[in-house]
């Protein structure tokens, strides 16, 4: 059985004139150990889907349906307090902001001691010793002393490294981390993804990446999802994807990367841009910018297909599948 | 060499954090003593942009880089050092003398969502600046000129009436990039164009620039943080650190053989799709602050060749075989 | 030219303003109210059964007659009248239009100080910044009703009374927009600091546009909502601010009385039990002001970009 498991999960804001979809008929898995990739530009949903496994969505946003079933149990429908007993504690989460974590008034020490003790019953200088040692995995140099520094003392990059080492404190099963580096910089951004994988693989603990860097998932996670428009059109193996990718959102992501052109020539450009929830469009939500849109991706979203390990959502594809099958049946 | 279209000779640009002469009095060890602190945000920069190419300047954040686009575009002045621009010095002109150079020079900005004015029009927005330096131009001439630069940046000239909110980021860019080319300048400053934008419309927008720059013959100054888009797009190449530029040279070459050890550890650091297990080259410690800027080389107290020369002696920027220039003794000395 | 009147007319209706006021009963009950108010004084010489500045129509004998409804009342003069026998209905229109005009002059007189001196100071910033808000904040020092009994004083004792009756409106609205510019000038100067930051100053600048094209073209529109609020909310201070002035004998003089002056002319009164004169204009001052805040109150909610967004 997995780890986690999401099924169908839909959530919607209310808003005035009636909800808006923010995620649609989202299902994946994650092993322990597992490291997996979310990937979608703004507003594609990726956040959305990170905070509501630990149903953190903020008002107007609400779970309308579907399961999270962690370790069998279904998080979705779990009370208050019991979501607060596996938060920080069974799940950590990483965010962009450091600050989100970090109370600016409270020394690192302190608010790392708080967070086990909220969890564990130990004494005061047992949590102090943990959190010490977390400091020392995330390789902050001097941790002694970092304890007892304010977190506007530390630089960016130590800060990250400073949420890293609270995300580590209880030995969570997995993390959550929504843009963990996209405010540093390359240099700093490489370290922080360098030591996250290192201490994922080291603990086993699970990573779910959210992010919108293609060249961080592919250097890191093992699976991803790709999102468009509140739903999954793509997931599988990261280097399956990667390499050859299924569906034509995902090709047109990869193919405008700067890496990918000539230099000094025109990039891959998919035309137009995502739309705003307000106004998703019928059938497929690519279909306006896709260069394969029929009738048919107009009418209904189009049902998952098999390709290799990879699962698309994409009526070309599954075309295209289709007549590879018929055409191998017409030589046997 | 044919004369360069900008010239920045020794540029300097110290920002003071001192405040007013009350506040930087201190009472230390006894007596009154005023105390002066600034930031070095740009110390003593070469650089010259030829006719026709895109010059990158790369860098991390505090590197100097944005401070350097906005000082070439008046927006700052120079605590020393001169700005040229066709042979004419323009960072000491009076307002009416450097108006020719705002038509010949224009900015594309990073923040698509505050560049443009919420409370003007898309038609407004480009209206104005046509008609500031062109007075004497008719209703016509001004429309039509309109309608090519909106349709020039793929905008439908119908959505004038239009305010920049109801527009997507990647469209508010592109209006962005319509001001500018709606003068018809020669030079652009691009200051991190799109890094606020989504992967896929950041393909759209430095397609749109390339397009630009062909048909009507731009020369770039293109500020950024992202090196494959420096790959792509760039024809030479300035790596900043800390307010200095320590390595110049073409695309290719930088990228193919990167001589200053920060450049290689920059290089080494971007996300690449083909590899799984990503074999980065590890700095000790973190940029320090540009208030108290180390002696000697400021990159040596990350440098794993630095030796005693580097704490002491400033790195000039020396042209090697290659002919790249790059401000490092090590490279000079043949250690590296 | 209609096409651009529709959409403009659209746009506003499917605005997040108009969303809001139709959905804030309190917002359109004050807005009727005071809608009404004003259309009341403004059409005043139409709509009062007497002209209480013409001498030609007062009867003395007529004075200090109750509403109707009350014993001894005179059908002619609904709400009563005043020591002097002018018909108070009448009287309080009049008053309302001195009242509403003076708040009005003011907030105008103010919103042009403190617009100016708080762009000039934001965006100018140095010396200019620091010499203009030492002098707005020497200036808040002073209440404002400090300084206008001062100066009122000095006017009265040097034109006399007669003159003074005919500039006393141009004067309160003096004191009063001079006194209170400091207000809405640091309003100004905190939303322009704020403003000169972002890119589309920058991109002005780049363009080669002077200074004064750049603060008033590019940076005021952008600073205005700030200013409806706290003008709105002047305007009900003001007019407090001139009916204090009126009841001290230092506004309007009674020939031509405000709803400050009207109350003031009233309380001699109260304790022989003609209570309507100072009662009325009362309530109607309180109305009148209390509205005025109401809306103020409901156009900071609306304006406010945090709530707007969130």
């Amino acid at each position: 059985m997995a780890l986690l498991e999401v099924k169908n999960l839909d959530v919607r804001f209310a808003v005035r004139g009636g909800d808006l979809t923010a995620l649609r008929g989202i299902s994946f898995s994650l092993d322990k150990g597992e490291r997996l990739g979310l990937v979608g530009e703004s507003g594609a949903g990726k956040s959305v889907a990170a905070f509501s496994i630990l149903n953190l969505i903020a008002q107007p946003g609400y779970i309308a349906g579907g399961q999270i079933l962690f370790e069998g149990r279904d998080l979705a429908a779990m009370s208050e307090r019991e979501l607060r007993k596996i938060r920080g504690n069974r799940i950590a989460m990483i965010f962009q902001d450091p600050m989100m974590t970090l109370n600016p008034v409270l020394t690192i020490g302190t608010q790392m001691v708080e967070a086990i003790l909220a969890h564990r019953k130990i004494s005061k200088k047992e949590a102090r010793a943990i959190a010490l040692d977390r400091l020392q995995k995330v390789q902050i140099p001097s941790p002694e002393k970092r304890l007892d520094q304010y977190p506007h003392e530390l630089s960016g990059g130590m800060r990250q490294r400073v949420i890293i080492a609270i995300a580590l404190l209880l030995d969570p099963e997995i993390i959550i981390a929504d843009e963990p580096t996209t405010a540093l910089d390359v240099t700093i951004q490489a370290e922080i993804m360098d030591l996250l994988l290192n201490l994922c693989e080291q603990e086993n603990v699970a990573l779910m990446l959210i992010t919108h860097d293609l060249g961080v998932v592919s250097q890191v996670t093992q699976r991803m999802l790709v999102m468009y428009s509140g739903r999954i059109i793509e997931q599988g193996p990261t280097r399956e994807i990667i390499n050859d990718a299924q569906h034509p959102y995902t090709q047109g992501l990869i193919n405008a990367l700067p890496q990918m052109g000539e230099p000094g020539e025109r990039l891959f450009q998919i035309p137009g841009s995502m739309p705003s929830l307000k106004s998703v469009p019928t059938g497929c939500p690519f279909h306006p910018r896709c260069k394969f849109a029929t009738d048919q991706c107009k009418q209904a979203m189009p049902e998952y297909v098999r390709s290799g390990n990879v699962n698309v959502a994409c009526y070309e594809v599954a075309n295209l599948i289709e007549q590879e099958k018929r055409m191998q049946e017409a030589e046997s | 060499m044919t004369s360069p279209l900008v010239s920045i000779r020794g540029l300097e640009k110290r920002f003071d954090l001192s405040g007013s002469l009350l506040e930087q009095i201190t009472f230390e060890g006894g007596r009154f003593r005023r105390k002066q602190e600034a930031v070095h945000a740009i110390n003593g920069v070469d650089l010259e942009v030829q006719k026709g190419e895109a010059l990158c300047v790369v860098g991390e954040s505090g590197c100097g880089k944005s401070t350097v686009a906005r000082t070439v575009m008046g927006l700052l002045s120079p605590s020393a050092g001169e700005i040229h621009y066709d042979g004419q010095r323009i960072d000491n002109l009076e307002r009416k003398d450097s108006l020719p150079y705002r038509r010949k020079m224009q900015m594309i900005f990073q923040n698509p969502y505050a560049s443009l004015n919420p409370r003007m029009t898309i038609q407004q927005t480009l209206e104005e600046p046509i008609r500031f330096h062109h007075p004497d131009w008719s209703q016509v001439q001004v429309r039509d000129k309109i309608h090519e630069v909106m349709h020039s940046v793929g905008i439908d000239p119908d959505w004038g009436s239009r305010f920049g909110h109801e527009f997507s980021g990647g469209q508010r860019q592109r209006i962005a990039i319509a001001r500018a080319l709606a003068v018809d300048p020669e030079f652009i400053v691009a200051d991190e164009p799109i890094s606020a934008l989504d992967v896929s419309i950041q393909a759209q927008v430095l397609n749109l620039l390339m397009d630009a720059q062909e048909s009507r013959g731009l020369t770039y100054l293109f500020i950024t943080h992202d090196l494959a888009v420096v790959e792509h797009f760039g024809t030479r190449v300035a790596v900043m650190y800390l307010g200095r530029v320590c390595e110049l040279a073409d695309t290719k070459t930088l990228f193919a053989t990167p001589r200053h050890p920060y450049t290689q550890a920059l290089l080494s650091a971007i996300p690449k799709l083909e590899d799984d297990r990503p074999n980065h080259i590890r700095l000790k410690g973190e940029v320090p602050t540009p208030v108290n800027l180390p002696s000697g080389c400021v990159f040596h107290g990350r440098c794993p060749y630095a030796n005693e020369r580097c704490r002491q002696d400033v790195p000039r920027l020396i042209t090697t075989d290659a002919g790249t220039q790059v401000a490092c003794h090590a490279v000079e000395e043949g250690r590296l | 030219m209609t096409t651009a009147t529709v959409s403009r007319w659209d746009r506003f209706r499917e605005s997040f303003f108009w969303h809001s006021f139709k959905r804030d009963k309190v917002a359109i009950v004050s807005f009727a109210v005071l809608l009404m108010m004003v259309m009341a004084a403004i059409f005043a010489p139409l709509l009062a059964p007497a002209d209480p500045y013409d001498l030609a129509q007062i009867n003395i004998m007529n004075s200090e007659l109750p509403p109707v409804g009350m014993s001894g009342a005179d059908p002619a003069f609904p709400l009563g009248t005043d020591a002097q026998g002018r018909d108070l209905l009448s009287t309080i229109l009049y008053g309302t239009r001195v009242s509403l005009m003076i708040g009005f002059g003011a907030v105008v007189l103010q919103a042009f100080l403190g617009i100016l001196f708080g762009l000039l100071a934001g965006y100018l910033g140095g010396k200019v910044d620091a010499i203009l808000m030492r002098i707005a904040d020497v200036q808040l020092s002073f209440s404002t009703l400090m300084v206008a009994i001062i100066v009122g004083a000095v006017f009265k004792a040097s034109f006399g009374n007669l003159m003074f009756g005919e500039i006393a409106i141009y004067m309160l609205i003096f004191i009063i927009g001079v006194a209170e510019w400091p207000q809405i000038a640091r309003t100004v100067r905190a939303s322009v600091l704020a403003e000169k930051k972002k890119e589309y100053v920058d991109a002005a600048k780049v363009m080669g546009f002077g200074t004064r094209r750049i603060m008033f073209r590019h940076i005021l529109p952008n600073t205005l909502s700030p200013i409806f609020v706290i003008a709105t909310v002047q305007i009900a201070n003001a007019i407090i601010s001139e009916a204090a002035l009126s009841f001290l004998g230092l506004g309007m003089p009674e020939t031509q009385p405000s709803l400050g002056s009207l109350i003031k002319s009233g309380f001699d009164y109260i304790q022989s039990g003609s209570w309507w004169i100072t009662l009325i204009p009362g309530l109607v001052l309180v109305v009148l002001v209390l509205v005025i805040n109401l809306l103020g109150d409901w156009l900071r909610d609306v304006m406010n970009p945090r709530l707007y967004k969130g």
